[in-house]
């Protein structure tokens, strides 16, 4: 007989899983047309990884998704953001100015749009990143005293 | 100089000075989590503080010329002020900027050796990134000229200085409890602040300073703005450690790591009191009722309990950061004292003595850094003799403490004496022998350690002679010679401070 007790959790969440991933996905685009953006669309897909270790374990979610990565993704998502600042700047705008993105006129708004979309990569980027290292830094911090110990 | 700084430097950085100045660090300190090396990291961070520094002159001497009225306003994204977020430099802030560039580059140079020292090797470069994001957040904190802005870059400067404090936990585990204390004391402090911020936002609608300013004297029996000026007083005053809301700062000085004590005490608690100067004289006004009681009701006895209270808890310490801590509170007092005089040469007095207070602790502290790094202990008894070992570290101990203290030809010695005058002018002589008392006990605190260093014979004869490295020895050396030459000719500090005060009460600057 099996001894996995845990087998309906691993199986359904094993086909949440890529359905969580792509509701981030769906909400941080959505966030060009209403509620939704690259904060909420970061949780929850910190969350989908969050699910994976509390069923699979901390060390094979750590596998899966490193700590030096989400530390990584953290940094480079804030500076994704500011890098679209300093691109502003170079094409003669101000710090985040989306319309001087592309040089454009008044009235044209690709720079506005494609502005906020990298930005709310940045966010992705950045919060997903950043809540997944708090979340290893809790999980997988070894206790200095066992608990036999005591 | 600034002139020909000011004519040397190309065009996009004289008009994009302001948002780089913040924006650089910013930008370098994830960069520097993704970096291995702690050496690489202690060069991008000299580079990224040099680099804040330069552009906060470039302000400076913007906000100085005629033909600029004294501000530069500097619309992010373009986005007009009131409704998008300003960044706004006058003689008040871009005072603040070059202190803590010069500090901060100062810091960042003789830090090496002491990060090697005391935190974890693999955590160097990390430990580079958070004090960027400390430094930056620090300049923004500073440079903004959005009531919210401020909040968002209060807590990048805090958040990363928790983590700072946490650090020195390798050294000492009582790091990690004063780290601790100190977040939950903080986040309240900020929480305070946003509260208030949240209060004038429902009583005028708007969040940028200037324009609350102008909407604020129609409105000065409303409650709302009453409660929130208390709320922002509160939450400001716990960040600058006014006294008896200082609890957090003794053990977070004494227990990081001592390039972060160097760093915070000469930067953290002077942006944090800025941003009450700001809100007290620029965005309310003290010819408001409510706030001309709260100068006198509140500030001058607060201020005034910090510099005799904390004077003597100084006295009776063992432990050389914690008598330099209980110091950093009481001399908070003076600079509160003299904000609650409510004049223009207040003002003044106390903005002075808040430059000269950052050089003087900075070299206390640096000197204190040079003694761990060399000999480990800080207990008054493990300075005992270093006068011998180490002339060159403790000679220049000695003038910074010197100026603690208020001897004539140093620059403590000025900023009292400004104090004083602004005092005398009010009719407030009572305190002016108040502050005379508090620097008696400071002669008492600093006299007991520079008697350990330079009578007592060492602890352990055996120690031979054992200077500091030179990159400590320098940037120690250029602030204890700056406490000499600014105690001699004051023209440029107080010229700082006096325009800083005149910006403040919205009047002519740089006659």
């Amino acid at each position: 007989m099996n001894s996995d007790h845990h087998v309906i959790l691993r199986v359904v969440s094993k086909m949440l899983l890529p359905i969580i991933v792509m509701f981030a996905f769906y909400t941080q685009f959505h966030g060009d047309f209403g509620p939704g953006g690259g904060f909420q669309a970061g949780i929850i897909i910190a969350v989908g990884v969050i699910l994976y270790a509390l069923i699979a374990g901390v060390p094979a979610a750590m596998r899966a998704v490193p700590p030096a990565f989400t530390r990584s993704l953290a940094a480079i998502g804030v500076m994704v953001y500011a890098g679209v600042g300093y691109w502003a700047m170079l094409k003669g705008g101000n710090y985040l100015e989306y319309q001087a993105l592309f040089n454009e006129p008044p009235g044209e708004h690709h720079g506005q749009h494609i502005g906020i979309m990298v930005i709310e990569l940045g966010v992705l980027f950045g919060v997903s990143g950043a809540m997944l290292t708090i979340f290893y830094a809790f999980a997988g911090r070894v206790a200095e005293i066992r608990d036999k110990d005591w | 100089m600034i002139e020909m700084l000011l004519s040397s430097v190309p065009q996009w950085a004289l008009a994009h000075a302001a948002p780089l100045l913040v924006m650089v660090p910013l930008m370098l300190a994830p960069l520097l989590a993704l970096v291995p090396s702690g050496r690489v990291a202690w060069l991008v961070s000299i580079a990224a503080t040099a680099a804040t520094l330069v552009f906060a002159l470039i302000l400076l001497g913007i906000v100085q010329s005629p033909e600029s009225g004294g501000i530069v306003s500097y619309a992010m994204g373009n986005w007009l002020p009131p409704l998008g977020i300003e960044l706004r430099v006058d003689a008040l802030n871009a005072m603040i900027l070059v202190l803590v560039g010069v500090i901060g580059l100062l810091a960042t140079i003789m830090s090496y050796p002491t990060v090697l020292a005391e935190v974890r090797k693999e955590k160097t470069a990390l430990f580079y990134s958070a004090f960027l994001a400390c430094f930056a957040g620090l300049c923004g904190v500073a440079i903004t000229g959005d009531a919210f802005n401020l909040f968002v870059f209060l807590e990048i400067s805090s958040i990363s200085t928790y983590v700072l404090v946490a650090l020195g936990a390798s050294r000492d585990r009582r790091a990690l409890h004063a780290a601790f204390n100190y977040l939950i004391m903080g986040t309240i402090g900020a929480t305070f602040f946003i509260i208030g911020v949240g209060f004038l936002y429902a009583a005028t609608g708007t969040l940028n300073m200037a324009d609350i300013a102008s909407k604020l004297p129609a409105l000065q029996g409303s409650r709302t703005v009453q409660a929130g000026f208390a709320f922002i007083v509160v939450g400001l005053g716990l960040k600058a450690a006014m006294w008896p809301l200082h609890q957090w700062l003794p053990n977070a000085y004494s227990y990081s790591p001592s390039f972060v004590t160097m760093f915070l005490s000469a930067t953290a608690t002077k942006v944090a009191l800025y941003a009450l100067i700001r809100f007290l004289f620029f965005v309310f006004s003290p010819t408001f009722a409510f706030e001309h009681a709260a100068f006198t009701a509140l500030l001058m006895p607060l201020g005034i309990a910090a510099m005799v209270a904390c004077s003597f808890q100084a006295v009776f310490q063992t432990d050389v950061r914690r008598v330099l801590a209980y110091s950093s509170v009481a001399q908070v007092g003076y600079m509160i004292l003299g904000v609650s005089v409510g004049t223009a040469a207040g003002l003044s007095a106390g903005l002075f003595h808040l430059l000269n207070h950052a050089m003087i602790k900075g070299a206390l502290f640096m000197a204190v850094a040079a003694v761990v790094l060399t000999y480990k202990g800080t207990n008054i008894r493990d300075f005992a003799g270093l006068g011998r070992s180490a002339p060159w570290t403790m000679t220049a101990f000695a003038i910074a403490g010197l100026s603690l203290i208020g001897v004539p030809l140093t620059a403590g010695f000025q900023s009292k004496l400004q104090l004083g005058y602004a005092l005398f002018d009010n009719g407030w002589w009572w305190a002016v022998i108040l502050v005379v008392f508090s620097s008696f006990l400071a002669v008492i605190y600093v006299g007991r350690i520079l008697e350990a260093v330079f009578f007592q014979p060492p602890v352990n004869p055996r120690k031979t002679r054992k200077e500091a490295p030179i990159v400590l020895l320098v940037p120690l050396w250029i602030l204890a010679l700056a406490n000499i030459y600014f105690g001699i000719s004051t023209d440029i500090p107080l010229g700082l401070a006096r325009d800083a005060a005149a910006a403040a009460f919205g009047l002519e600057a740089f006659r």
